[in-house]
């Protein structure tokens, strides 16, 4: 990259840094590939945000340590469970099919990312930019410095910013918002339609085998010693995360072999 | 080690991120890689103004962050609003805007 | 030679005393058309007294002017009056301006005396029309419009007028519109004007971009200085416009048609008036046409030809209305031949113009008179024997006969057989062609009119049964009577004195003596000979042998002249037809060009949006893809321009 050994001194960082840059960039890239690539949508939400943790990394090495916390806090903190959450709502209940219905998409997507990138990583390496350092920037600290500019040169910005989360908290609350159009039930009318409807009047049954699968993907047993299917949740018999439910012929397993269980989904 | 590093490990992520966004039919994915295109850029924001040996840089990152927050929260009403009328949240489906 | 005094005249002192009420001749009549056609049918009772009273009132304005002029020296017998400034942009100014001379002054007694006549004659005419009121007001528009046309002091306020009559002219022909002939014939004789008034506007054009200005004195002023291709320009194109308005070769196919109006019009629009406005334009123009000897060369030549044409016309007609127009289009032939030869014939023109205005106009309203009498009947075939029961008639009619076909002492001897000297005035071939010519329709007048004269009022009684003649009120027979006297002896009192020349002279010039190709005696003999021979020729076909009620088939000259010579099929083939094949091809060109090029580029348009409109599937990641293409297109070019 660059031609002249002075420069090359110039622009080189220390060890310590560039051996955490090893370190977290294949961190980072293999774990967008994998947010790229699995097909659970809360598999790739987590591996998102172990990639946000190495550039909160990154930033911390590169004399911003504000913006690593920050980015701790607010995107891995905030952002991805707000991520999760909405995940939760919207259901897990499937994972995306592989077939690709655009005709051609897949492979015009994977050209136009690849030549993109080619592109960019070509342009980057005319760029001839040398190390200035930040220490002279954050001789007053990080957080000071950041502050003089937000507060003088970026105040215009920074105001219409505050603007904008406003709008987009109303937004949200707006759009959120569902407006309830009938009567809400009574309870009388609740209990009625519980019994006169044939459902199940008492509480379903409870999920677990107590004892030795104490868990919400365990079906309780029922007095014959059958499964009880209504004692998990359904959300998670969709996703195929029941357990075996232990009958009373059922063969004793040790403990490697059920914790191995956990992984195979 | 060469700070420029930095900046090609963001176009990387970058591209990925994109790719992500064509490939993905999961409305929430999508907006997931959409984030880490984001990020990359961020990223690129830090790595320059350490290179340019100012704050600007960090700022402009931190202005990202901030806009991104705000349009998670409108992104994902919206994405919970289309799934509660279509019941789907793939972006295929919601494709009646069309010639 | 005459340019430069001709410049002067019409530059004409200010208007002060009576002069200034100039502009009272145009309006009067002019107030009571606005009264008559706007106040509906409650002006019905007293319209026709209004629109007779008007032109008198202009006649009588008219003619203390006159007689303030004759007080006045030959050189200040001009006066102009300035009304209100037209048009003014930037160096182009027009001003709304009256020129009362010697020139102007002869149309306007003619105009208004002539009119008052008429009008007077229409009362009686008319008084079994309900749209009587109506009438009365479209002859009052004419009246102002053609006083406007020669009391003008620059060509575009002439031209103002010069529509005016045209309009008037095409009410007048189609008066009586609800017969489709008619209506069609009002609308030939409007196209055939336009042709001409296209000629004054591109006259006037070429005036003002050449010359600069288009009054009569800053255009006869800078006539010295301008080119003579430019005057030739100018010149053709004010001969077309007097084509067109005073029927002349090849604009002539409309007067014939012109006769579907009531007779009062065709007497004082189409035979002594307007038609002659042509005349009064060549003349009026005379410094131009004096700097353009082609364009006056021209002139002559279409007079010679028209005088020609509407003599043989006349000879085979037997519609009375259309042997009378075929004979003016012969007269006014006559003048423009007069006006065509320089300051030697000028002063002929105008006098034949406004004797041919008295015995024309007497004879048209005579015919009136007749078909009054014959239950408006217009075939001479079925005329004949009328001398008895309409005395009257008969013996103005004789006059006007008399006076046309110039009988020594009357009229006519005086005004055309001048002409006829003037035509053989020069050397070259000129005289010789013109002057036969000239000659030669004298002759043929002698004939048609005698025949006309004997078809009518002499012989027997070829009458349809139910036709019961008698001779009409006073009313229409006192205007008759005076017109009459004026055929006779208006010739005598201007003629061999001198005085109609003397009077012009500052507008047109004098010629001074001139020699013609063969002596005057010569010529008046010859002249004299030629009417007695076409009177036998007449009286041995048309009294002593019987007339039959059908015309016979004839020969071919007689079939070709009943056909107006074949004039309006040569205006069908030559003109009619192409321009409906132009049209039909330009209507084709354009639906199959021009709409198909339109239509095609939307097609092509609406076609490639059509695909390009299948680019728009709705699914986000196409678009998606599309802006990253772009992206991708975009850095790639910054790399390449190294930006």
């Amino acid at each position: 990259m660059s031609g002249t050994g002075l420069l090359l001194a110039a622009t080189d960082t220390g060890t310590g840094e560039a051996v955490l840059f090893w370190v977290l960039a294949p961190v980072a890239v293999l774990a967008s590939l994998g947010m790229l690539l699995s097909r659970k949508a809360v598999h790739s939400a987590l591996l998102l945000a172990l990639t946000m943790l190495c550039l909160a990394g990154f930033y911390l090495a590169q004399d911003a340590p504000f913006l690593g916390v920050v980015q701790i806090v607010v995107y891995t903190g905030a952002v991805m469970m707000l991520f999760l959450f909405v995940l939760m709502l919207v259901g897990v209940d499937s994972s995306d099919s592989l077939v690709e219905t655009l005709r051609g998409q897949r492979v015009a997507a994977v050209a136009a990312a690849l030549g993109f990138g080619a592109l960019l990583m070509f342009a980057i390496g005319d760029v001839v930019v040398d190390n200035a350092g930040l220490d002279q920037a954050n001789r007053d600290g990080n957080v000071q410095g950041l502050a003089a500019l937000i507060f003088s040169r970026y105040v215009f910005a920074f105001e219409v910013t505050s603007a904008l989360l406003i709008t987009a908290a109303l937004g949200a609350m707006v759009l959120a918002h569902r407006e309830r159009i009938e009567r809400p039930l009574s309870q009388r009318e609740l209990s009625v339609q519980r019994f006169r409807g044939g459902m199940h009047p008492a509480p379903l049954p409870g999920p677990g085998v107590y004892a030795r699968h104490n868990a919400v993907d365990t079906p309780a047993l029922l007095p014959d010693g059958s499964p009880a299917e209504t004692s998990v949740s359904r959300v998670l018999i969709a996703r195929g995360d029941v357990r075996q439910a232990p009958g009373a012929d059922v063969v004793v397993r040790d403990a490697s072999q059920i914790e191995g269980d956990g992984d195979d989904r | 080690m060469n700070p420029m590093n930095y900046v090609y490990l963001s176009a990387l992520l970058f591209s990925i991120g994109a790719a992500g966004v064509l490939l993905r039919r999961n409305a929430i994915v999508v907006f997931m890689s959409v984030e880490l295109m984001l990020n990359a850029t961020n990223l690129t924001f830090v790595a320059f103004a350490r290179m340019h040996g100012n704050l600007d840089g960090q700022v402009i990152a931190f202005f990202v962050m901030v806009v991104a927050a705000a349009e998670v929260v409108v992104g994902l009403a919206i994405i919970m609003t289309i799934f509660r009328a279509r019941r789907s949240a793939s972006v295929d489906g919601a494709n009646l805007l069309k010639y | 030679m005459p340019t430069t005094f001709a410049s002067q005249s019409v530059q004409g002192a200010a208007a002060t005393g009576v002069f200034s009420l100039s502009w009272l001749l145009i309006a009067l009549p002019l107030f009571g058309a606005a009264v008559l056609i706007l106040g509906g049918r409650r002006t019905d009772r007293f319209g026709h007294l209004l629109g007779t009273a008007m032109p008198a009132a202009s006649f009588v304005i008219g003619l203390v002017q006159f007689f303030a002029l004759l007080g006045r020296d030959a050189e200040d017998r001009a006066v102009s009056q300035h009304l209100y400034s037209w048009i003014s942009v930037g160096s182009f100014q027009v001003d709304a301006g009256l020129l009362v001379d010697q020139l102007s002054m002869c149309f306007v007694l003619l105009i208004t005396g002539v009119g008052t006549l008429i009008h007077i004659y229409s009362i009686g005419y008319m008084a079994h029309d309900t749209e009587r009121r109506r009438f009365f007001g479209y002859l009052n528009l004419f009246v102002a419009a053609m006083l406007l046309l020669v009391l003008a002091d620059s060509y575009l306020v002439l031209y103002v007028g010069w529509e005016g009559v045209g309009l008037a002219s095409y009410l007048l022909i189609g008066f009586w519109n609800h017969v489709p002939e008619y209506a069609a014939a009002a609308k030939k004789a409007f196209v055939a004007n336009r042709v001409g008034d296209f000629g004054l506007s591109v006259a006037i054009m070429i005036m003002f971009w050449q010359l600069g200005t288009v009054s009569f004195a800053g255009v006869f002023g800078a006539a010295d200085r301008a080119s003579e291709a430019a005057l030739t320009a100018i010149g053709l194109m004010l001969l077309l416009a007097a084509c067109g308005k005073s029927a002349q070769f090849p604009l002539q196919s409309w007067l014939g048609d012109a006769m579907a109006g009531p007779t009062p019009v065709s007497a004082l629009i189409h035979a002594a008036t307007m038609v002659t406005a042509g005349v009064y334009l060549i003349i009026r123009s005379a410094p131009v046409f004096e700097g353009a000897p082609d364009a006056q060369l021209v002139v002559v030549i279409v007079g010679a030809i028209t005088l020609l044409f509407g003599a043989i016309i006349g000879t085979a007609k037997d519609d009375i209305k259309k042997a009378l127009a075929a004979s003016t289009m012969s007269q006014i032939g006559y003048m423009i031949l007069a006006a065509g030869l320089g300051p030697v014939g000028y002063a002929f023109a105008i006098f034949h113009l406004l004797t041919h205005g008295f015995f024309k106009a007497g004879m048209f309203l005579g015919a009136g008179s007749v078909m009054h009498g014959m239950n408006d009947q217009v075939d001479m075939r079925r005329f004949g024997g009328l001398s008895s029961v309409m005395k009257v008639t008969w013996f103005t009619f004789l006059l006007g006969w008399l006076a046309i076909i110039g009988f020594p002492g009357l009229s006519g001897f005086w005004s055309k057989d001048k002409i006829i000297e003037a035509a053989f005035v020069g050397d070259g071939w000129r005289p010789w062609v013109f002057g036969i010519a000239a000659l030669i329709g004298a002759g043929v007048t002698a004939f048609y009119m005698t025949r006309l004269f004997l078809m009518t009022f002499h012989g027997e009684r070829r009458w349809t049964e139910d036709v019961h003649p008698h001779e009409s009120p006073a009313v229409m027979t006192v205007p008759l009577v005076v017109l009459a006297i004026g055929s006779a002896f208006l010739g005598l009192l201007l003629g061999p004195t001198g005085a109609i020349q003397h009077w012009l002279e500052p507008v047109v010039g004098s010629h001074g003596e001139q020699t013609t190709a063969l002596p005057v005696s010569v010529l008046t003999t010859l002249t004299v000979l030629l009417v007695a021979v076409g009177i036998g020729l007449a009286w041995s076909m048309y009294l002593r042998r019987p007339v039959p009620a059908t015309a016979p088939v004839g020969t071919a000259l007689t079939r070709a002249a009943r056909r107006d010579l074949y004039q309006d099929a040569v205006n069908e083939s030559l003109l009619m037809r192409p321009g409906q094949y132009l049209t039909r091809s330009l209507v084709y060109f354009d639906n199959r060009g021009v709409d198909g090029a339109v239509n095609g580029v939307a097609a092509l348009i609406g076609g490639t949006s059509g695909r390009f409109r299948r680019l728009q599937t709705g699914f986000v990641r196409s678009y998606a893809l599309s802006m990253l293409v772009g992206a991708a297109v975009l850095v790639g070019i910054m790399l390449l321009v190294g930006v």
